[in-house]
């Protein structure tokens, strides 16, 4: 098999970019996948922290691609799964230490050492950081909240993949785009208050992989340095499992993008 | 929300139906100006509310011009909210 390159990607920040990285890397290792996930978001290193081997940082991405460390030093071998292996951002530098030229030998040399995933993190933006993270992406997972920022963001950073990646340059097959909506809730769903999953489908007309509620457990993952995916009983856990199987060509129901109301006597005697 | 609210559900607008009338037009300005609009559009929305308000009372606001791709053809779309007759 061949590499295949996944950028994770959003344009607005704070989506769950990074969250989603970290949670589908652990996914396809855990499926067995030879996986690599790195962080390009340079300056404002986090991936280290979502995957909890934040102490373990010796050497990081802009060390490597400037010759100060070779790629073996850098990778961090993940302590919850085999087959994953974290790349860290640099924390000192700026984002203009990304060349385009010393990304590729990077993405290259981890194709020679048999990955078959290569995820990568992708800053908030559209700028260098963001550009260099999809510039050598086989596919995209676009990662939008329901919400009107986040999606007109969404489609600027379509727009980019479509002219900027190698692929759209070569003029080869397009980068093959999946939308993943996350923060969701079916209940604010329910009453009219926030856009449903297809209603973004068909705003951003991208095949939708999967859909993340709104979790509480995404904050006590990170809290605690291991990706939600890991978490038992979980909502997140499990849609993020629905995302990789769906990836690797599953077919998986959509859950959790469905509110019951409380009945009657629910509303007027307690919760809701 | 008031107890009666709680029981009969209460009156928000919904909001959701609103963003996405909203998005449709962002996203649809967003593509055509990827796809290399001209760029005629802004001063022929100017011309345009120019020459109705000549004979009627509009706002800028009330007229819309976009052009929109459909298959191999490009849809000029104009759009005008008239006032209401009295
Ligand atoms: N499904 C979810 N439920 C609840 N909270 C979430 C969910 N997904 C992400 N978050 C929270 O949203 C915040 C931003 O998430 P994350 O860091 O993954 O976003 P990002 O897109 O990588 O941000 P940045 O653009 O800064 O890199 C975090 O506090 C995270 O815990
Ligand atoms: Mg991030």
């Amino acid at each position: 098999m061949t590499t295949r390159i996944i950028v994770v990607t959003s344009g607005k920040g704070g989506v769950g970019k990074t969250t989603t990285s970290a949670s589908f890397a652990s996914g396809l290792a855990l499926r067995g996948f030879k996986t690599a996930v790195i962080d390009f978001d340079v300056g404002l290193r986090n991936l280290d922290l979502i995957m909890g081997c934040e102490r373990r940082v010796v050497y990081d991405f802009v060390n490597v691609i400037q010759g100060e460390a070779n790629l073996h030093q850098a990778l961090i071998k993940d302590k919850h799964c085999e087959n994953l292996f974290v790349l860290p951002a640099s924390q000192t530098r700026d984002k203009d230490a990304l060349s385009e030229e010393g990304v590729e030998k990077v993405l290259k040399e981890l194709e020679h050492m048999g990955f078959d995933y290569v995820i990568c993190d992708s800053p908030a933006g559209i700028e260098h950081g963001a550009i260099m993270a999809l510039t050598f992406a086989d596919e995209a997972l676009i990662v939008t909240n329901p919400e009107v920022s986040s999606i007109r963001d969404s489609d600027r950073i379509l727009g980019i993949l479509q002219s900027k990646s190698r692929r759209a340059k070569e003029g080869r097959e397009a980068v093959k785009e999946h939308l993943v909506v996350t923060r969701y809730s079916a209940r604010r769903v329910e009453e009219g208050e926030m856009l449903s999953y297809k209603d973004v489908q068909e705003l951003l007309r991208v095949p939708l992989l999967g859909v993340i509620p709104e979790s509480e457990t995404v904050l006590q993952a990170s809290n605690s340095g291991a990706p939600v995916i890991h978490t038992k009983e979980s909502e997140a856990a499990e849609a993020y499992q629905d995302v990789v199987s769906r990836f690797l060509g599953e077919e998986r129901e959509m859950r959790f993008v469905t509110y019951e109301k409380p009945g009657l006597l629910k509303r007027i005697f307690g919760g809701a | 929300m008031s107890w009666l609210e709680k029981i009969f559900g209460g009156t928000q607008p919904k909001t959701a139906q609103l963003a996405k009338e909203r998005l449709t037009l962002v996203i649809a300005h967003q593509r055509a100006d990827e796809a290399g609009a001209p760029d005629f559009l802004p001063e022929l929305q100017k011309e345009l509310i120019a020459v109705i308000s000549k004979y009627v009372k509009v706002n800028a606001d009330d007229i819309k011009v976009q052009l929109e791709k459909k298959g191999n053809y490009e849809v000029l779309e104009v759009n005008i909210v008239m006032p209401e007759a009295h």
